[in-house]
């Protein structure tokens, strides 16, 4: 684990919590598409919850996320609660987007998660803009734009990366490299370095391991309160790895990933097996308290997925409805 | 005759003139190994190698950009975009570039490419991909646009695109890549603007397009057990448009009802609708009706998003209608 920045136990804590959180989530995700209860596919975040929740407790409710098609990490990591997730991710009325978004658009807007999005890189121009807002209106806020290393390829980022360069803004690129893009590899269809794309641009780049929640909690917690002096923009690369395939359905997928890979991972650099560890060496937790923390959360998830599947859906008179903001029903 | 899938359909009419023309190649993201998420392409890439199927990072304009080049240049590009829904990413490639060159070159330019995509909501897959978007192409003079209703047009249609010297944009309905149908073991191609009667019948035309071709027929054969009479015909190409088999069902009916997935409004049903006001006016016994997607973004929700598109429940009503009579008022 990287040298700890001056944190209290507290902290700590949430920040492993938070990391169960998100894995606890994706469990479930995941037995609710195998058990046919949960409509279309969903990409799990299991094995990247370091980068969300390093990166997130470093920010302020009023400091602005973008996420991705792999969304549910960054949205727990914000602040979201598990039963707006789970109505959310069944299509009910009561998820946060009243069941018209689902997984791949979930978002707790009231923490400032601006959506996941379905569209690769789709995210990078509205991060930068919300960067703008907060420069132009004055404020101290700070975006970060969370994407995978196969956005990279998308030439959205490099007309919003000159712009916040040229401008100074207060948004942070952050780079989820979990060495795939879809069923390919990284180095297949990113040439030279995910770095230098950002440096070229004269922003100040970064890699930090993506399984260290404390190396990406100090890194960001730096950038953040420079990004809010107006010495943005920044960009970090965070090396990761997911442990599910691409989405749900991704099953099979020797062809491009071995099984051992996977394992190496899982073993040897778990995010939260290795702050687990360092929680319990360094006196912070018990084990007894790691576990009774673990099944609390378990319990809650539980309640929560109970709740959403007996949750109504909306009413089909919300169809019409939010499709313009000063029109109750369009089609009326 | 054998049965295939639309899936394999398509895959044959890549291998078969891929094997024709070595000037046909693949390129769009994970079509190699991965044979695209829908595994359409399975096996290809095993018999034409990797540079003539290839694989590219997610870079939908440049992709296609480079197709265009390629496709003035002499190649056969078939551009392959996972989701219709990204056809946004490509407009400017697709649409100043690929659709006019010929046009702003006075003839001396050619782009032979094809662009294979998708339609089709209720997977469950949300607002940014479950769009049918092929009524914002065909409004682009210079693209050509197929949309496949069965595994037999998918092969007959690929063929005709890939042979075609314009660009043509080809829409498949991604709920049908495992629906099986006849295809002939014989090479065949089907000619572009050639609409294609399915069922003939004397009281009313349904007109529909790709996923909504089923949705007519069901809706043909619940309307033939109360005794009405549907016609249903399939354009095939909406650009070319095959008019005369369109008008000629209409005169001989004096109804007819267009279905198709796109948004209801300013799209495919309403060129149609009122192409037919307009060349067969006096045949008509009720106004053209017109039944498109909701005017809506697709919804998550399956208690949503199942009511935003065409039913062939929603399409007995209102032919029944139609027929008594009861909609020539409506204004
Ligand atoms: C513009 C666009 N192109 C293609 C896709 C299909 N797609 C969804 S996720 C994905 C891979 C993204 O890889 P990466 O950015 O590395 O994120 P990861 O899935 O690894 O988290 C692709 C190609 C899409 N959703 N949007
Ligand atoms: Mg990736």
């Amino acid at each position: 684990m990287a040298d700890a920045p001056k944190h209290n136990a507290e902290d700590y804590l949430r920040m492993y919590r938070q990391m169960v959180r998100i894995r606890t989530f994706e469990d479930n995700a995941n037995q609710l598409y195998l058990s046919a209860k949960m409509p279309g596919l969903t990409h799990m975040y299991s094995g990247e919850e370091a980068v969300a929740v390093g990166i997130c407790e470093a920010l302020r409710t009023t400091d602005k996320i973008t996420s991705t098609h792999r969304g549910h990490g960054h949205c727990v990591a914000k602040g979201a609660e598990f039963k707006e997730m789970f109505c959310e991710l069944l299509g009910k009325e009561e998820g946060y987007c009243r069941g018209k978004g689902g997984s791949m658009h979930i978002a707790d807007q009231s923490n400032g998660n601006l959506g996941a999005n379905a569209i690769v890189g789709g995210s990078m121009g509205i991060a930068t803009g919300a960067a703008f807002t907060a420069k132009l209106l004055g404020k101290d806020d700070v975006t970060v734009c969370f994407f995978g290393d196969g956005a990279t390829a998308q030439g959205l980022w490099y007309e919003v990366m000159n712009m916040a360069a040229l401008w100074k803004l207060p948004v942070i690129y952050a780079c989820e490299n979990n060495g795939y893009s879809e069923y390919t590899k990284t180095d297949e269809i990113a040439a030279g370095s995910i770095m230098a794309r950002a440096e070229a641009f004269g922003i100040e780049s970064h890699q930090v391991d993506g399984q260290d929640v404390l190396a990406v909690n100090a890194l960001t917690e730096k950038l953040v309160e420079r990004a809010r002096k107006g010495e943005g923009p920044f960009f970090m690369e965070l090396m990761t790895y997911r442990y599910h395939g691409h989405h749900v359905g991704d099953i099979n997928r020797e062809y491009y990933r071995s099984k051992d890979e996977e394992k190496d991972w899982k073993e040897n650099r778990d995010p939260i097996i290795r702050f687990r560890s360092w929680l319990v060496a360094e006196g912070i937790a018990s084990e007894e308290e790691v576990e009774a923390m673990n099944a609390e959360i378990k319990d809650d998830a539980k309640a929560a997925v109970d709740y959403a599947l007996s949750a109504k859906y909306p009413d089909q008179s919300e169809v019409d409805m939010h499709v313009f903001t000063d029109v109750t029903h369009a089609l009326a | 005759m054998r049965e295939i899938t639309l899936s394999q359909a398509v895959n044959e009419a890549l291998a078969e003139e891929m094997r024709r023309d070595e000037t046909v190649f693949i390129i769009g993201e994970d079509v190699a190994e991965a044979g695209t998420p829908f595994k359409v392409l399975s096996g290809l890439v095993e018999e034409f190698g990797t540079s003539r199927v290839v694989d590219t990072p997610i870079a939908e304009p440049g992709f296609m950009g480079i197709a265009v080049g390629a496709a003035m240049t002499g190649t056969r590009p078939v551009v392959d975009l996972m989701f219709g829904d990204f056809i946004y990413l490509i407009m400017d490639q697709l649409c100043n570039q690929a659709a006019k060159t010929h046009y702003m070159s006075g003839g001396k330019l050619n782009v032979p490419l094809v662009l294979r995509t998708n339609l089709g909501a209720t997977r469950r897959s949300a607002a940014q991909h479950s769009q049918s978007l092929h009524a914002l192409v065909a409004h682009i003079p210079g693209l050509k646009v197929a949309l496949p209703s069965s595994a037999y047009e998918a092969k007959g249609l690929m063929k005709t695109a890939i042979r075609d010297d314009n660009p043509v944009v080809i829409f498949e309905d991604k709920l049908m890549y495992q629906d099986k149908a006849p295809v002939p073991e014989e090479e065949y191609l089907i000619p572009f603007g050639e609409a294609k009667v399915l069922r003939e019948g004397s009281d009313i035309t349904l007109i529909g397009t790709s996923s909504m071709v089923q949705v007519c027929q069901k809706a043909a054969e619940a309307l033939e057990a109360e005794g009405i009479f549907a016609e249903v015909i399939d354009p095939r190409t909406i650009v070319p448009l095959d008019e005369a088999t369109l008008l000629a069902s209409a005169k001989k009916t004096s109804r007819v009802i267009v279905v198709d997935e796109g948004h209801q409004s300013f799209g495919v049903t309403g060129e149609i609708a009122s192409r037919i006001n307009e060349k067969a006016f006096y045949h008509l016994d009720a106004p053209v009706l017109r039944m498109g997607a909701m005017d809506v973004p697709v919804p998550f929700s399956p208690a949503l998003e199942d009511i935003t598109v065409p039913t062939p429940e929603g399409v007995v009503e209102n032919a029944r209608r139609l027929v008594r009579g009861e909609m020539i008022h409506a204004a």
